[in-house]
């Protein structure tokens, strides 16, 4: 997605996404302390819930503008908003615009919409980040999630980093633009499928001989992990956020 | 024939356990994916090709109505007969019409999804008369007694074994093969001897061209070519919105069409059908008729932004490319079209009540969106369609049809949480609360089924934020 880049601001909001605030709040975190690294301030306005997108998916498209709109309240200011997740950052990026198409909010949405930006893209494109790895070596592999690969565009920017850490070899999944089933409430709503994607995607990553899967996304993250502790594979999965600053503070 | 039963939910657990099915689809996915990628390999060459494609469809159904009436009087000046059906009924009594005023009774037909959606064969069947798929997959699957589980390659879910045991049991005298090119050589001999004898050529139409009433058929076996050349007597059946403006208009969308659907840059056989036989020609028809099907097409149209439905030009890629449709295939849609355009389409014309929870069948990967080449926006569309389905508003036949109290109570509870910051943190404990939701949404032991459950942190992001001293301005 071809998009204008700002200079690097002084000061930036950062939107923890539901997810990141109830299962992974350490990579969260992690995400502020490498923007925070690099000189820029971060605001974390503790009103903000959740982008929406769940009631947006699911056919409930006034609930999900309601929860929009206070999302715009507590991102007022004119500072770029980084989120750690594709999927968040593609629904306040995308569908935001979307939702209010025919309302009088619409240009207000799109000011907010071109404020967004997912993690990996703004420290890649934004902050143009050098990353140097005090970690031993470890092979891994990376899920891309769909939203941050076909609504972002942003995987080439998320394993760049990767590919800076000198100890980390990165093993590519043989599908790795495939989903790995989550899909928010689909996974609920049609479960059968859901699992049998989840299923393959934990055998692809299985194949890799990796023992770590690292993905910008905590929903493909809660689901493929979930999959993987079923089966007791030794396994772990990671935020990318979590990993770089593992691997690169201290 | 509406199923009115239709569920998705169980087609999915009558069809997802079928190993032999998923290891078949896989592996003929990723050979047309493969191919397709290989022939528009350079991304932004394929970009401009898919925008002209897309405008191309766009000014065909915004001028429609215009070129549907310039299509009929070109056809008719060229000597094609033309006739409007507004439902499948229609069209189908205009086809036995034909049949019973020639007398005939020998039938053959190229491969079309029109006449699918027509449920064409059984209602012929019904008034005795059997026509002959001469296209080879929809040969195999007329053998089996199904029907086609994908828009271009109808037989996908069987594999060589299985074809080879259908061969050998149901046509005489066929002792069992695997080897593909005996295979085809027993079809070849039986649909030869067909073709002679056919008195009835029946086929689709890829586009139909307003400008110069052409009609253009593409396909590989050249069994098309016979439909529509060698029986006294062609009959096309087409969409409404099959039409484009013009002749030019045609190149770009058969690259696009013919690159998605198989990979290649052109098919073997590209027909264009301009007029029946003429006075000292050798061969053709003496007779074309052009049926022009309506079946809730003209509705679709009305709604600007479902209206991008009939952008469609059958490729069948974002089947090939859909994660649902290569776990559970064709069948389990239930209907007539499959895969990520059948989720779109099927509802907007047999209606949000009778299509129940197709409208669930894709997790919003984008990958169909991704390929498409005339880029419609499906996520988006099926979007629109699971508003419509929760909705007293929508202007969908059917829609408000799935609108249950618990999940849309559900919901409510879900905006009250998030639009009150308090109650957010609170139940932060949050955890708590979204297992509640969940509830109304589906059931947790879906979830668990093949993983273990979310484990929450005991401290949420917005504690440690405080804790760190995150500024909060
Ligand atoms: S929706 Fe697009 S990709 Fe799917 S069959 Fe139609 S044209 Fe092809």
């Amino acid at each position: 997605m071809k998009r204008d880049y700002p200079e690097k601001p002084e000061r930036v909001y950062y939107f923890g996404t539901c997810l990141v605030n109830m299962l992974y709040p350490e990579a969260g975190m992690a995400g502020i302390s490498l923007i925070e690294r690099e000189g820029v301030e971060v605001v974390f306005p503790r009103k903000q819930t959740c982008c929406g997108q769940p009631a947006y998916n699911s056919g409930f498209p006034e609930e999900a503008r309601d929860v929009a709109r206070h999302q715009l309240k507590q991102f007022g200011k004119n500072y770029p908003i980084i989120i750690p997740s594709g999927s968040c950052a593609g629904m306040m990026r995308h569908h935001y615009p979307k939702l209010f198409a025919d309302s009088p909010e619409y240009q207000e949405m799109l000011r907010f919409s071109d404020r967004v930006f997912e993690l990996t893209e703004f420290l890649v494109r934004v902050l143009q980040i050098r990353l140097e790895d005090k970690g031993e070596p470890v092979k891994i592999t990376w899920h891309s999630s769909c939203h941050a690969n076909r609504e972002m565009g942003v995987i080439q920017d998320s394993k760049s980093l990767l590919r800076q850490l000198s100890n980390v070899e990165l093993i590519e999944l043989s599908r790795e633009d495939e989903c790995c089933g989550f899909g928010g409430t689909f996974s609920v709503k049609q479960p059968e499928i859901s699992s049998a994607m989840v299923i393959d995607k934990v055998e692809d990553i299985r194949q890799t001989g990796t023992k770590k899967v690292i993905s910008g996304d905590c929903g493909c993250l809660m689901n493929i992990t979930g999959a993987i502790e079923y089966r007791n594979l030794d396994i772990a999965g990671q935020h990318i956020a979590e990993f770089l600053w593992e691997r690169t503070h201290g | 024939m509406v199923k009115k039963t239709f569920s998705l939910q169980k087609n999915v657990s009558r069809f997802i356990d079928n190993g032999q099915l998923r290891r078949n689809l896989r592996f003929s996915m990723d050979t047309m994916k493969q191919t397709r990628a290989a022939l528009f390999s350079d991304k932004s060459e394929f970009e401009t090709l898919r925008k002209l494609g897309q405008s191309i469809r766009q000014r065909s159904l915004d001028k429609l109505p215009e070129l549907l009436v310039q299509l009929e009087e070109k056809c008719t000046a060229n000597g094609i007969r033309v006739h409007w059906a507004e439902t499948v009924d229609d069209a189908n009594q205009i086809v036995l019409d034909v049949i019973n005023q020639h007398g005939s009774s020998r039938l053959v037909k190229g491969k079309s999804m029109v006449s699918e959606e027509m449920h064409l064969n059984s209602f012929l069947a019904d008034h005795g008369v059997d026509p002959i798929e001469t296209d080879l997959g929809e040969f195999i699957i007329q053998l089996a007694g199904e029907t086609p589980s994908h828009i271009i390659v109808p037989a996908i879910h069987k594999n060589k074994a299985e074809i080879a045991d259908l061969f050998h049991k149901k046509i005489p005298d066929t002792p069992y093969t695997e080897e593909v090119e005996e295979l085809n050589a027993i079809a070849r001999k039986i649909l030869r001897q067909k073709f002679f004898e056919a008195e009835i050529g029946i086929s689709g139409v890829n586009m139909a061209v307003a400008e110069t009433g052409t009609l253009c058929l593409v396909e590989n076996e050249g069994n098309g070519r016979m439909c529509t050349t060698l029986p006294p007597v062609h009959i096309a059946v087409m969409g409404l919105e099959k039409v484009v403006e013009k002749l030019v208009d045609v190149p770009p969308l058969m690259r696009l069409l013919t690159g998605s659907a198989t990979g290649q840059p052109i098919t073997t056989y590209v027909n264009m059908i301009t007029s029946p036989r003429k006075p000292g020609e050798k061969d053709g028809p003496r007779e074309i008729h052009l049926i022009i099907l309506d079946n809730k097409r003209s509705k679709i149209l009305a709604d600007p932004q479902l209206r991008q439905t009939l952008q469609c030009i059958r490729c069948g890629t974002c089947l090939s490319h859909c994660p649902v449709y290569t776990r559970i295939g064709g069948h389990a849609y239930g209907f007539v079209y499959p895969g990520p355009i059948g989720t779109i389409l099927t509802p907007q014309i047999e209606g949000l009540k009778n299509t129940n929870d197709l409208i669930n069948a894709s997790s919003l990967c984008n990958a169909c969106e991704e390929v498409c080449p005339v880029k419609i926006p499906i996520p988006d569309l099926i979007r629109r369609l699971r508003n419509e389905s929760m909705s007293n508003k929508g202007s969908v036949e059917g829609a408000g049809t799935k609108r249950a109290l618990s999940e849309m109570s559900a919901w409510k509870a879900w905006k009250l949480i998030n639009r009150h910051a308090v109650l957010n943190r609170l139940s932060g404990k949050a955890a708590a609360a979204f297992g509640k939701q969940l509830k109304g949404i589906g059931p947790l032991k879906a979830w668990t089924s093949c993983r273990t459950l979310p484990k929450f942190a005991r401290k949420s992001m917005l504690d440690l934020a405080d804790e760190n001293g995150v500024s909060d301005e």
